[in-house]
């Protein structure tokens, strides 16, 4: 008789030749390419999201249905892996003249075919109802927000208000927002758990979702990107401030305000103002400031910075301290990001004008 | 079996056996080589596994910067999907297809080699991507997940050759499926031993007749998209380019129409393996073979009616995803189908509770799981929630790890020691099994969690403070548990090598025409194939000998 395997040692060879290709292969990967500087500088956490915990119509609709649906499949779950382990434990280790030569039962197949068939139905009728719901809110009280994604944030306009802005949301509760979703470069996936149920921006395409927010919090709802996007893709955040009519109305006032006159400015706050317009700085090139020469459209607008939360498309605390690390150098937070690297181009003394400059951008 | 005492040349020519095996054409050669390539990209597509798990582990960690990272995750699913579960069900079924029909070898024995070696090629040609790096002297993968959605996948988002190793993989791994799956059509259709009719092949066999027809149709939907994927990027085409007219979402319904069969390719063999299994360990026919094989049918046709259930949230219209997710929940009638008959098979059966009895319930019970949740992804409003979130990830885990590769396992116990002629040895059978299972558990039901918490896809890494944490690291211990248990296994056969305890051309009872034959068979399969009466063949044989007063062959 041939011996097939007489030769495992040829075998293990060859496992571990091709296995092995892998591990140098990572290690060589891991160790090239920028270190993102996180500690101390890490991710900012502005929410605990859960799906089970709806803040607006829609998402307390699908809750519903999803809770409705997680009780049956807990339901089937006992009861079928429940048969199954009974059946293991009951008829184990039988000696053999036991096993009963049945071939089959046709009354049994008709039951589990039809009493499946009847719970999908009725799963796939409450599934309809819910789609409806979420879809169709009519209300008088609609406000129109595009939401833009771009590698790797959200920009905001209200187109009826003329505002622009970015990486935060505001909103007004108990008011349907109806949001176009688009992109300017590759497939994003727009997404805040309690708010609404995700909508990918495509491009070319304005996709929508509609959600009326019916809680008001002081902090925020956090949303993420969910459409993997390239390589900061984990780094794509984005905020949602739900306020009071009174407080929504303050805020757009406000952020209808184009930026105040350089007249205003003195100091630090005055120089970091013309070294931002200057051109060979390049920040006009990308950012708009509204109400000054400043109209790039390739980074978030930042007329009304200082009053943000967020910075880097959600992903560090608007503070000084992190705005002049970002500026210092971007892509040691988020690898791959358009903004450039300025570690050699401005001093710390002209990064912290910069961002004296950013602070009055209320 | 006995040629030990003999004496054997001093120096057997290794050289002439290396020949011999690269240009086999006998089945059962090409067969164990799949199934060492595939286990070998297992490996390395857990190794790819490990490292993602490794980044997640805990919040803001830099184990692999954004690119490896994206990298590692894109590798890890590709691999496993075309390198390892696609092509092992084609290796098995290599080396017993031909047996359990009582044939000499496949219809087409070249072809079956050109398929083996496209797989091979296809595999190599991907990972060499690695050998040419990019404009900063970085070596570069694939990167835009395993899904390689364009723009992201684009020349303009992705410039550097990665994605097209990746691409030029795929083809040449398409070619192999694709040539694979004729050759089994014709085999089964053709190559039967007289007496065994179609509506009577082992379940196995119908198994691969009924997916060797859906590779046939779906898989050229994939070669499409990646051509032309591949004519955007270098042949001034536009079918995803948005500014001269393309659209992305061509892409996902071409990709989708072949990825989801995919998914049905990839379990229903495994299906058709437990469908064996089971009659063969609890001692009594198959519960149901019309209905289990008609089922087959019904999830091989319904699979090709629900693709854009992974594109419920591109914002098609309320009749489109209402259609789509009418089908996908229908396709859960004929799956519960088979559950219960697997079930009827075991109740009231006398168990043998040895590894592939233990990999075969591990099956069912996780795939029970996975169809759950999978019903649950079936509701349009849920999935808007939780798509593209770690449920999904645990969903797919489920029924590709909890399904096909748990029944990977189960043949592997189940038909090694009709390839080897020896037997793997029970305690580390059962040590890999419960390492395998509670490792599987503790990886992937917490991510059922994080994806209900609001974690995405696809993130090289996460904040702290929104509860992640312990569910990232519960499954990264989970990971390492398999990797513990994989290892188990690896050892078990070596040890089982050195060992070659005499295995006997049936140790399970089994009813099927394999075990008509020895361990390890005749290059010509048998000696005299047995007559064929009618389902589970080698029963009926022992059921007319104990008529006639002879003895049992199965105990």
């Amino acid at each position: 008789m041939k011996k097939r395997f007489s030769r495992p040692w040829l075998i293990a060879l060859i496992f571990i030749g091709l296995a092995a290709l892998a591990i140098p292969m990572a290690i060589a990967l891991a160790q090239s390419g920028p270190t993102v500087l996180c500690p101390p500088n890490c991710m900012v956490s502005f929410d605990m999201p859960s799906i089970f915990q709806p803040a607006s119509y829609e998402t307390a609709r699908i809750d519903e249905l999803n809770r409705f649906i997680l009780v049956i499949a807990a339901i089937i779950f006992v009861l079928v892996e429940g048969m199954l382990f009974f059946a293991v434990f009951r008829f184990r280790n039988r000696p053999a003249e036991m096993a009963v030569q049945v071939h089959g039962n046709t009354k049994l197949e008709i039951a589990w075919t039809a009493a499946p068939a009847i719970i999908l139905a009725v799963l796939l009728g409450f599934t309809f109802k819910t789609m409806g719901e979420v879809k169709a809110v009519t209300s008088e009280n609609v406000m129109h927000v595009t939401a833009i994604g771009h590698q790797w944030f959200w920009e905001f306009r209200y187109p009826d208000l003329k505002i622009t802005t970015a990486n935060e949301l505001v909103v007004p509760v108990n008011t349907v927002i109806e949001v176009s979703v688009e992109s300017v470069d590759v497939e994003h996936g727009f997404w805040a758990p309690e708010l609404f149920g995700k909508v990918d921006a495509v491009p070319g395409y304005t996709t929508r979702v509609r959600f009326t927010p019916d809680t008001v919090r002081a902090d925020f709802f956090g949303g993420q990107c969910t459409q993997f996007c390239g390589t900061s893709h984990a780094q794509m955040r984005f905020a949602v401030s739900v306020r009071t009519a009174g407080d929504f109305q303050t805020w757009a006032a406000q952020f209808q305000q184009p930026a105040a006159p350089p007249e205003t400015l003195s100091g630090g706050a005055l120089a970091g103002h013309d070294l931002f317009m200057a051109g060979s700085s390049q920040c006009v090139a990308c950012h708009a400031v509204d109400g000054s020469p400043a109209g790039g459209q390739t980074g978030p607008n930042l007329t009304h910075i200082a009053s943000r939360s967020f910075i880097a498309g959600g992903v560090l605390a608007n503070t000084s301290e992190n705005l002049a690390a970002w500026i210092h150098n971007a892509p040691s937070f988020k690898p791959g990001t358009l903004m450039p690297n300025f570690a050699d181009t401005f001093t710390p003394d002209q990064v912290a004008d910069l961002v004296a400059y950013l602070n009055t951008l209320k | 079996m006995t040629a030990q005492a003999q004496a054997v040349p001093a120096s057997r020519n290794v050289l002439a056996e290396i020949l011999d095996w690269v240009t086999t054409v006998d089945h059962k050669k090409i067969g164990i080589m799949y199934l060492v390539v595939n286990f070998s990209f297992f490996i390395i597509g857990g190794l790819e596994a490990l490292l993602v798990r490794t980044q997640l582990a805990g919040s803001n960690l830099k184990v692999l910067d954004p690119q490896t990272y994206n990298e590692m995750f894109t590798l890890h699913g590709t691999t496993m999907i075309f390198l390892v579960v696609v092509p092992i069900w084609a290796g098995f079924a290599n080396y017993f297809v031909p047996l359990m029909i009582g044939a000499r070898d496949m219809a087409f024995p070249r072809l079956n080699a050109l398929s083996f070696w496209l797989l091979v090629f296809g595999g190599l040609v991907m990972y060499s991507s690695f050998l040419f790096p990019g404009a900063d002297g970085r070596p570069q993968l694939p990167n835009a997940g395993w899904t390689g959605y364009p723009p992201l996948s684009g020349i303009l988002y992705n410039p550097g050759q990665n994605i097209d190793f990746w691409i030029l993989g795929l083809h040449l791994l398409g070619a192999s499926s694709i040539i694979g799956s004729i050759n089994f059509l014709v085999t089964i259709l053709n190559m039967r031993a007289p007496g065994m009719k179609l509506t009577e092949v082992p379940m196995f066999v119908w198994s691969m007749l009924v997916t060797s027809a859906m590779v046939l149709f779906a898989t050229p939907s994939l070669t499409v998209a990646i051509s032309l994927l591949l004519a955007d990027r270098h042949f001034g085409t536009h079918f995803f380019i948005v500014a001269q007219g393309g659209d992305p979402l061509l892409w996902q319904h071409l990709f989708w129409f072949y990825s989801h069969p995919a998914v049905y390719i990839m379990v229903l063999p495994g299906m058709g393996l437990i469908s064996e299994i089971l009659p063969v360990f609890s001692r009594k026919p198959l519960f149901g073979y019309s209905f289990i094989a008609w089922s087959s049918v019904a999830i091989a046709v319904l699979g090709f009616s629900v693709w854009a259930h992974h594109m419920f949230q591109v914002g098609s219209s309320l009749a489109v995803n209402a259609f789509f997710a009418t089908a996908s929940m229908i396709i859960a009638v004929p799956t519960g189908v088979k559950i219960f008959n697997w079930i009827g098979t075991i109740w009231g059966g006398a168990l043998d509770m040895r590894a592939p009895m233990l990999f075969a319930i591990g099956f069912i019970s996780m795939f029970i799981i996975g169809g759950l949740s999978g019903v649950m992804l079936a509701a349009v409003p849920v999935n808007w929630q939780v798509h593209d979130t770690y449920f999904v990830v645990a969903h797919l885990h489920y029924v590709l790890f909890g399904g096909s590769i748990f029944a990977m396992f189960a043949a592997f116990y189940y038909w090694l020691p009709k390839i080897t002629g020896w037997q793997m040895q029970r305690g580390w059978g059962r040590a890999h099994f419960w390492l395998m299972l509670i490792g599987f558990n503790l990886t992937f039901f917490p991510m059922h969690i994080s994806g209900l918490l609001g974690m995405p896809r696809r993130i090289y890494t996460y904040a702290s403070g929104q509860g992640w944490e312990i569910w990232n690291l519960m499954s990264t211990i989970g990971a390492f548990l398999i990797a513990a248990s994989v290892l188990v296994f690896i050892i078990n056969f070596f040890v089982s090598a050195r060992r070659k305890t005499p295995a006997g051309s049936n140790p399970w009872g089994g009813a099927s025409l394999e075990w008509a034959t020895t361990s390890p068979p005749p290059a010509y399969n048998f000696d005299v194939i047995p007559p064929v009466k009618g389902r589970d063949p080698l029963w009926l044989l022992d059921r007319e000998r104990q008529a006639d007063g002879g003895q049992r062959a199965h105990a």
